[in-house]
């Protein structure tokens, strides 16, 4: 603790001290805290800059926040210090909630959303109360994922796919609405015949089923793919069939650069359909997958953020990519995806959560039809 | 294998190694002695120096933080009857009645003992462990998951006291209340009457403090005496330390089975003290004692939770799975320090590995040899005039509450939980039941659906699921041997104090015509039943089996039991209220006074209560502060020099672990309308 927070931190305890009706009232003078303002270039010194990750401590969200403070706080005018704040609760809706309620723009609170945040609101889920037209985007950053069956199935990869078409696979879903949403409805769009089994508590035990051999297919997003699923496969226990994708500059599905020797999604669906995916369950299924993936955590700020403090963060991003720290500990950290912004960031971000209404119906009413998720209640 | 273990051996020799090892464990220490902060708080603290460090000296850190969190806890489970986390929820159970009678530093001697052989113990089973635990643990499916929740739930039967009936009917009651939030098989949302808090269910946290800690604490405040008490033996300190040697085949098997439940991903450590509890009263010839105080009852989980977390360590390292949020935040930590859990744990790095297991069992010997040298003068708080002590306490376990997570609603719960235990300690229905209950509710439900979905009936043909079968009839067996004759059993057992206050020790069972009270409990718990069975009807078949089955099968419990207390009252196991006893005692000392039942109780309840309503309003620190002068000057009725004085440390101790451990506290309403940093606590 500084010398200075020393002060206020003892001045406010006396202040506790004087009494409530005192305090009270001397908290409402305290409460006009000088903040950067328009107009100005903002300087963050000796301030305390939230990022509120809306999930638990040690997970992936959480753990791509802890990766990030310490270089925010590096190259943010005025190296404030950057704590990450873990407000967990309904699977991020209630971080994410409390954010739309109370966060100013000032840049000192900003939030990091995930695919998690972002399906619900998708999906009109009711409990969500934020909106992300509110927001504007600091940072995006995206992964990928890779589909991958059991070496029992007998293909070798996703050109022999038809041989299985016909064959029940057993996936392990986290639930109907979960990111799973993209591998479950990819599958069936494919027309491979996938039973989603839910109630899995993360990808992991997904991926553990799959090793114990009770499911037969499974996807890992980029990094436990490469960590946990390369292993299987030298082995000779599973088989890779195809990358989910990546968006290109002008925001069409193109091969994963992780994964250039594998097909994306629209190139296995072409090789078992003789023609690429079309129609609305494919706009829909595009839709939730760039929510899903290619823009899985976003960096947010109020909409009516001064442009000045925005500015400050994209340049703090573009300072600590070329940190040799961050060069060396990203790819093991978060994988071998950039973190982008400015305009490349707006694009995903509007892609990701600006949906038609069509894709957002159509997956409503497939839920319902499908699974009995009734997404009014 | 023995080459690794050398090259783990000069990495841990380092003295820069044991210089952050020892870093960690001091750190991992002072936060794991509050209640409800655990390890993660800690790592909140550690990040920002993690990224100066080299690898090596950045995960001993890690590990001494995470080792130690099942030690320190131990302090507010046995002196003050408050689970700091799932791993000590048990040793509360014999713990702090073993505090009551003046035993604390044998207790706390005893457990750290406990701690530190689980700790070695655990380390040395992992180090020939971990080279077949991969396929082994992958023969652990879905089936035998379940099977393994089933054999926690039939702990039930050594704890559900001296009537069976009402043990199950607990657990039921448990088994609903764990069943509230998303199903897990379909994600529809359960009896959650429109409250966004009740969607993910009730935190863990707060329902051992209700439960446990709420219910003890409203009893010694009506009492105020201090928790002790009779005096401290001189030389209970060693007596705590010979007692984990002369049971120290019990500790060895505890220890064992807490690294290999730890090392089961999928089950977590959360149950892992109560089946060690469980075994310790099934094997032991003399269960009279348990409840009570009885010194194994301490060992036996506390033995257990050590070694659990190094067991937890196998799925995390091998498959990146972590079982438990301390071990979440540790694969969170090695992800950040570039280090990849995987298979390559037990090929290439596994002298990395070993170096992991026994950093942490290093730790443990730090970690639980300071907490002994602590031991004996911290055990004086128990000699504290309790009206003195009571606020302390009620804050700190409302703080713990509150860090579930971060909401007002963790206080209100904690209210409503609160008084839920105080009913179920007056009626004699055990705690520890309904507990199990509801820490299995997700898992038995979840993985039941999954092994049907995979097998169907073919799961009972899988050997895994044979052999846990017959361990968990083994047990039952064992248990049922003995339960006779026992009395008063474990856990809805009167504390040794409280069954002093009656005349001649021997309880009396209230008398057909003052069975009232513990009809309208009845009653309550039925309306609650009928309630879960209509809720359920209106979802679809796979997210309504598990309530609609439970709350039938508990509602037929209860109509029993309603049965029992109006037909038979007299010779009933199950007619028990501890108000009544009370009150039949007071009228034996003082006769001709007319007691009222029961006021006492929620006089003190009223305290928590008062609490949480000015943090409501005012927020966390004044809402403490006006609890604090309004409890020390009503209540305790001290001088205004001390009142302020109290309060001012109060005050000024939470304000700098809420800034330090960066942790927001509630704002109240006042925070709705007043921006005001100091208000959350944020007072940079």
């Amino acid at each position: 603790m500084s010398k200075m927070d020393r002060r206020k931190f003892l001045g406010s305890a006396a202040l506790g001290l004087g009494g409530l009706g005192l305090g009270g009232l001397g908290g409402l003078g305290l409460g006009l805290a000088p903040s950067p303002t328009r107009g100005q270039s903002p300087d963050f010194s000796g301030r305390i800059v939230e990022l509120i990750i809306p999930f638990k401590e040690g997970g992936g969200s959480d753990t791509w926040g802890r990766f990030n403070a310490p270089f925010l706080s590096r190259y943010l005018p005025g190296q404030p210090t950057v704590v990450v704040r873990n407000v967990p609760g309904g699977n991020s809706i209630a971080g994410a909630n409390r954010f739309a309620a109370r966060a100013r723009p000032d840049g000192l609170s900003v939030l990091g959303t995930s695919a998690s945040t972002q399906f619900p609101y998708l999906m009109d889920d009711p409990r969500v109360r934020y909106e992300y037209r509110d927001w504007r985007v600091l940072m995006a950053y995206g992964t990928g994922g890779v589909a991958y069956v059991s070496a029992e199935l007998g293909i070798a990869d996703a050109t022999e796919l038809g041989q299985i078409a016909d064959r029940e696979l057993l996936y392990g879903s986290q639930g109907p609405t979960s990111l799973d949403l993209v591998p479950v409805l990819g599958f069936k769009l494919m027309g491979l015949n996938v039973r989603p089994i839910f109630g899995m508590s993360g990808r992991g035990a997904g991926r553990l089923a799959f090793e114990r051999g009770e499911l037969n297919i499974d996807y890992q997003t980029s990094t436990a793919y490469l960590r946990n699923v390369v292993p299987l496969i030298e082995q000779g226990d599973a088989v890779p069939l195809f990358s989910w994708g990546a968006l290109d500059a002008g925001g069409n599905l193109v091969r994963d650069p992780t994964f250039p020797d594998l097909p994306h999604y629209g190139e296995a669906y072409e090789l078992l359909h003789g023609e690429p995916p079309s129609g609305p369950g494919w706009e829909s299924w595009f839709a939730f997958f760039t929510a899903g993936f290619p823009a899985q955590k976003l960096l947010v700020a109020p909409t009516d953020t001064p442009d000045e403090i925005v500015a400050a963060y994209e340049d703090a991003v573009h300072a600590m990519r070329r940190d040799p720290d961050y060069i060396a500990r990203m790819p093991a950290a978060l994988g071998a995806y950039e973190q982008v912004t400015g305009p490349a960031a707006q694009r995903i971000y509007e892609l990701a959560t600006d949906v038609p209404q069509s894709a957002r119906t159509w997956v409503r009413t497939w839920l319902k039809d499908e699974f009995r998720v009734n997404l009014e209640a | 294998m023995s080459e690794a273990l050398l090259t783990a051996l000069a990495n841990l020799a380092t003295l820069e190694h044991l210089f952050h090892l020892a870093l960690g464990v001091m750190l991992g220490l002072a936060i794991g002695a509050f209640p409800g902060l655990g390890g993660i708080a800690g790592l909140a603290i550690m990040m920002p120096f993690l990224y100066g460090m080299d690898t090596v000296s950045a995960l001993a850190t890690l590990v001494g933080l995470v080792a130690v969190i099942p030690t320190s806890d131990t302090f507010t489970s046995v002196l003050m009857g408050i689970p700091g986390s799932s791993a000590s929820q048990a040793t509360v159970l014999d713990g702090f009645p073993l505090s009551q009678q003046g035993r604390a530093a044998r207790a706390l001697a005893a457990a750290f003992t406990a701690s530190l052989m689980g700790g070695i113990v655990g380390a040395a089973i992992l180090t020939l462990f971990v080279q077949v635990a991969r396929p082994l643990i992958l023969t652990f499916g879905s089936a035998e998951l379940f099977m393994l929740a089933l054999l926690g739930l039939s702990m039930v039967g050594v704890l559900s006291g001296a009537s069976l009936v009402k043990g199950l009917a607990a657990c039921g009651l448990g088994l609903i209340a764990g069943s509230i939030g998303g199903a897990p098989a379909t994600g529809e949302f359960r009896m959650t009457f429109g409250i966004d808090y009740l969607y993910d269910g009730l935190p863990l946290v707060i329902v051992g403090i209700g439960l446990f800690a709420f219910p003890e604490i409203t009893e010694l405040l009506r009492r105020n005496r201090p928790i002790a008490s009779s005096r401290m033996p001189a030389a209970d300190w060693f007596e705590g330390i010979r007692d984990v040697f002369r049971n120290w085949f019990l500790c060895l098997r505890c220890a064992g089975l807490g690294t290999l439940i730890g090392a089961i991903p999928g089950l977590g450590g959360t149950v892992v003290d109560w089946i060690a509890y469980g075994h310790v009263v099934q094997t032991a010839r003399d269960k009279s004692r348990f409840g009570k105080g009885d010194i194994r009852g301490v060992l036996a989980p506390e033995s257990a939770n050590n070694a659990k977390e190094g067991g937890g360590l196998v799925p995390t390292l091998l498959f990146g799975i972590p079982g438990s949020g301390a071990m979440a935040v540790f694969l969170g930590g090695m992800v950040l320090l570039g280090i990849e859990a995987g298979p390559a744990m037990v090929s290439s790095d596994l002298d990395l590995t070993y170096t992991i297991i026994w950093s942490l069992a290093l730790a443990n010997v730090l970690g639980a040899g300071s907490c002994m040298l602590l031991a004996r003068p911290i055990a004086r708080l128990t000699t504290i005039p309790f009206n003195l002590l009571a606020p302390f306490m009620i804050v700190v376990v409302s703080f713990a509450a509150y860090q579930a997570t971060r909401q007002f609603m963790d206080l209100a719960a904690l209210l409503a939980i609160g008084v839920l235990g105080v009913l179920l300690r007056r009626f004699g229905w055990s705690r520890p039941a309904f507990l199990i209950g509801f820490v299995l509710a997700p898992q038995a439900e979840g993985y039941l659906n999954l092994a049907v979905q995979f097998y169907g009936w073919g799961m009972l043909a899988r050997p895994g699921v044979v052999v846990i079968l017959g361990i968990t009839v083994v047990s039952v067996w064992l248990g049922a041997r003995g339960q006779r004759g026992r009395g008063r059993g474990v856990g809805s057992a009167p504390t040794e104090s409280m069954a002093a206050a009656t005349a001649d020790g021997s309880r009396r069972s209230p008398p057909a015509r003052h069975v009232g009270p513990q009809l309208a409990f009845v009653g309550g718990a039925i309306a609650v039943l009928l309630y879960a069975v209509w809720s359920s009807l209106r979802l679809s078949p796979l997210g309504r089996i598990f309530p609609l089955s439970v709350a039938v099968a508990t509602l037929v419990l209860c109509v029993a039991l309603v049965v029992v207390l109006r037909v038979r009252p007299a010779v009933s196991s199950a007619n028990v209220d501890l108000e009544y006893d009370a009150d039949a005692a007071k009228g034996a000392e003082q006769s001709g006074s007319e007691a009222v039942a029961g006021s006492g109780t929620w006089r003190s309840a009223g305290w928590f209560g008062v609490l949480v309503a000015a943090v409501g309003v005012l927020g966390f620190l004044p809402g403490a502060l006006v609890f604090f002068l309004t409890f020390l000057r009503r209540k305790a009725q001290q001088p205004w020099g001390l009142t302020l004085a109290l309060t001012a440390c109060v005050i000024v101790a939470l304000a700098a672990a809420a800034n330090l451990l960066l942790v927001e506290l509630p704002g109240g309403l006042v925070a709705e309308y007043v921006d005001q940093p100091w208000l959350t606590g944020q007072v940079r």
